[in-house]
């Protein structure tokens, strides 16, 4: 070895060790399991007010400075409290339920971005494809149209959908899912998430309406496209520490933010110490939104336990909503043959 | 490398094959496989494979509920999986389950795609995953999507009734005794009608016959509806296949013609 090829070999085993031993640094914090891997295993959750978008008066603004946050908590609580403080009827149908009710939690995620969309940086989901924008535009007319007659029922937009079967209602209603499985995004409630890891597989446990994450750390290829699930068909890998999720194979009526059946989902897992997961996600459907784009959010490990959330077995709502299109069918026709004998 | 080398290399090759054929001959049967804390390890794709589903008790084919399905749908015979061959019911309960077994192509609550509860989640014929890790067993199931999670030694009783129960395991040498509670009254364990109330305890013994099999045992305790406990056993089987992945088997919208199709727009609620 020439003495020029030994110092270069000096400083690069130098410049290895210092990273090695910071990695070591901010390695040693976190929980590992026997395997070396990362431990992600524990019940998490990832309730939060932080806003999916960027708001308009947030614009530019990646971070909040610490008391901003608080202000903006602080700010949030007293909307709710002044929404709860609106009466009747169609408040109480309109708002769905009073916030008693909401588990958003009262708490921006811990990275204090303010939107969980993080790339493109203005913090929005890119536009849709034109394609994509005519399908659902089509979808929503087809809609629209049927409910210019009676038989309709309200929907959680606060819009009337059709209801002349329970395969009208949207997902949610019908206990299949509430969109977030893949990814885990935050929503109403039961924003809890328990994951158990072995060294070949991870199951994730969602407790909104039971839904599971199974997935395989078997290096196999994706199903067929033919095979479609509502939760999609996942592979994972370990990436050094972060567990990478790729799924495919959505069921079409399983469509987020937009999505089609085309949606393949990259889910990004990094344990950070003992309480936080960072976790982002990004969506590549590119018959659908002009380009990709990532969200992130923080998950917290939760003191409580999971519980079941039985769903469909009690789902009197869907009984409900339908019976009462039939109803105001009934009511039309009551009115209409009324008219018609005068 | 030079000729020494060569020779060198050959005779530890040489070595290396004489260890691991002789390891070959002295293990004919694999030892049971293990996590790395020394449990025995049940992680992977299960499924029994009986016709308990059909009844507990031992039956001969029979027609099924759907006469255009014919051999489809039509009940194949089976062995009784119970223990004794018959289910204590106290009088009151055996002539509910007689009720029961009258109405079972509509009353049956896995028409409606209910999650099945326990025992019958794990004989129902399709695969359930076990995901093993060292405090927390996780059983997820194809049909409904059904889960139950079993914690070790935990002290906390269930606080609600639910559909898949309570499930507390512990190990006692190989097996995975795992004490199930906190039932609802709304499951039945097989197609024939056979029910309980929501005193129902089970108790659950998985214990492994080699590498791909489990000996499956569940005791069922319910003064309300049965004289004495009663068991079960059956083996369960590993899928063996390459890919072998439980896979979703969503069915609530296979159910919601029978749960709503009457208030279906154009059927006769509206007239």
């Amino acid at each position: 070895m020439t003495a020029r090829w030994k110092s270069v070999f000096i400083v690069l085993a130098a410049t290895a060790m210092t990273a090695a031993a910071q990695n070591a640094a901010a390695q040693s914090k976190i929980p590992r399991a026997a395997d070396g891997h990362p431990d992600l295993s524990g019940i998490w959750t990832n309730a939060s007010i932080t806003p999916f978008e960027r708001p308009s008066d947030l614009a530019g603004k990646e971070f909040f400075t610490e008391q901003e946050a608080a202000a903006y908590e602080r700010s949030h609580q007293r909307n709710l409290d002044q929404r709860d403080g609106i009466k009747g009827t169609n408040a109480d149908v309109t708002l769905a339920y009073n916030d008693a009710w909401w588990d958003r939690g009262t708490r921006l995620f811990t990275s204090r971005r303010t939107s969980v969309v993080i790339d493109p940086p203005d913090g929005h989901i890119p536009p849709l494809t034109e394609n994509r924008k005519r399908q659902l535009a089509a979808i929503a007319e087809t809609r629209r149209k049927r409910c210019e007659q009676p038989g309709c029922g309200l929907e959680n937009n606060g819009q009337l959908g059709p209801a002349d079967g329970p395969e009208d209602r949207p997902v949610m209603e019908r206990c299949l899912s509430f969109g977030n499985v893949a990814p885990m995004v935050s929503t109403a409630y039961n924003n809890n998430y328990e994951i158990v890891q072995t060294q070949d597989f991870i199951g994730i446990d969602v407790e909104m309406v039971h839904q599971m994450r199974r997935i395989p750390l078997d290096g196999s290829p994706h199903m067929a496209s033919s095979a479609r699930f509502w939760a999609g068909d996942s592979r994972g890998r370990w990436e050094g520490d972060t567990l990478v999720i790729d799924t495919t194979n959505f069921r079409p009526e399983a469509a987020f933010r937009g999505s089609d059946e085309n949606l393949h989902l990259i889910e990004r897992l990094i344990r950070l110490d003992d309480d936080n997961m960072r976790y982002q996600f990004t969506v590549d459907d590119p018959t659908a939104f002009a380009k990709r784009w990532t969200g992130e959010l923080i998950f917290v490990k939760s003191k409580g336990l999971l519980f079941e959330y039985a769903c469909h077995e009690g789902n009197e709502g869907m009984s409900g909503i339908l019976a009462g299109a039939r109803a105001d069918e009934r009511k039309a026709a009551a009115v209409s043959a009324k008219s018609a004998t005068r | 490398m030079t000729d020494c080398g060569y020779a060198r290399t050959g005779t530890i090759a040489a070595v290396l094959v004489w260890t691991a054929l002789a390891g070959l001959a002295q293990t004919p049967t694999p030892a049971l496989k293990r996590t790395v804390d020394g449990k025995s390890d049940l992680n992977g794709v299960w499924q029994a494979m009986n016709t308990a589903n059909w009844d507990l008790l031992a039956h001969g084919s029979a027609p099924g509920g759907v006469s255009s399905l014919g051999a489809i749908i039509a009940v194949p015979p089976g062995e009784s999986i119970v223990e004794g061959g018959a289910i204590p019911y106290v009088p009151a309960a055996a002539a509910k389950k007689q009720e029961n077994f009258a109405h079972r192509w509509t009353d049956d609550p896995e028409i409606k795609c209910f999650m099945p509860g326990v025992p019958r989640a794990n004989y129902m014929p399709y695969p359930f995953q076990i995901v093993q890790s060292a405090n927390t067993i996780l059983f997820t199931y194809s049909f409904a999507g059904a889960v139950r999670t079993v914690r070790m030694g935990i002290k906390e009783q269930s606080p609600v009734d639910s559909w898949m129960g309570w499930s507390v395991g512990r190990w006692e040498g190989n097996t995975l005794v795992v004490d199930v509670t906190g039932f609802n009254d709304q499951t039945w364990f097989d197609r024939a009608g056979d029910f309980h109330s929501d005193k129902l305890h089970v108790v659950e013994r998985y214990t492994p016959r080699g590498r791909d099999a489990i000996d499956y045992e569940a005791t069922m305790e319910d003064p309300e509806v049965f004289s004495r406990p009663w068991k079960i056993s059956m083996p369960l089987y590993r899928h063996l296949e390459k890919n072998a992945h439980l896979l979703e088997f969503q069915c609530i919208e296979y159910s919601e013609e029978v749960l709503y199709g009457h208030l279906r727009h154009g059927k006769g609620e509206t007239k």
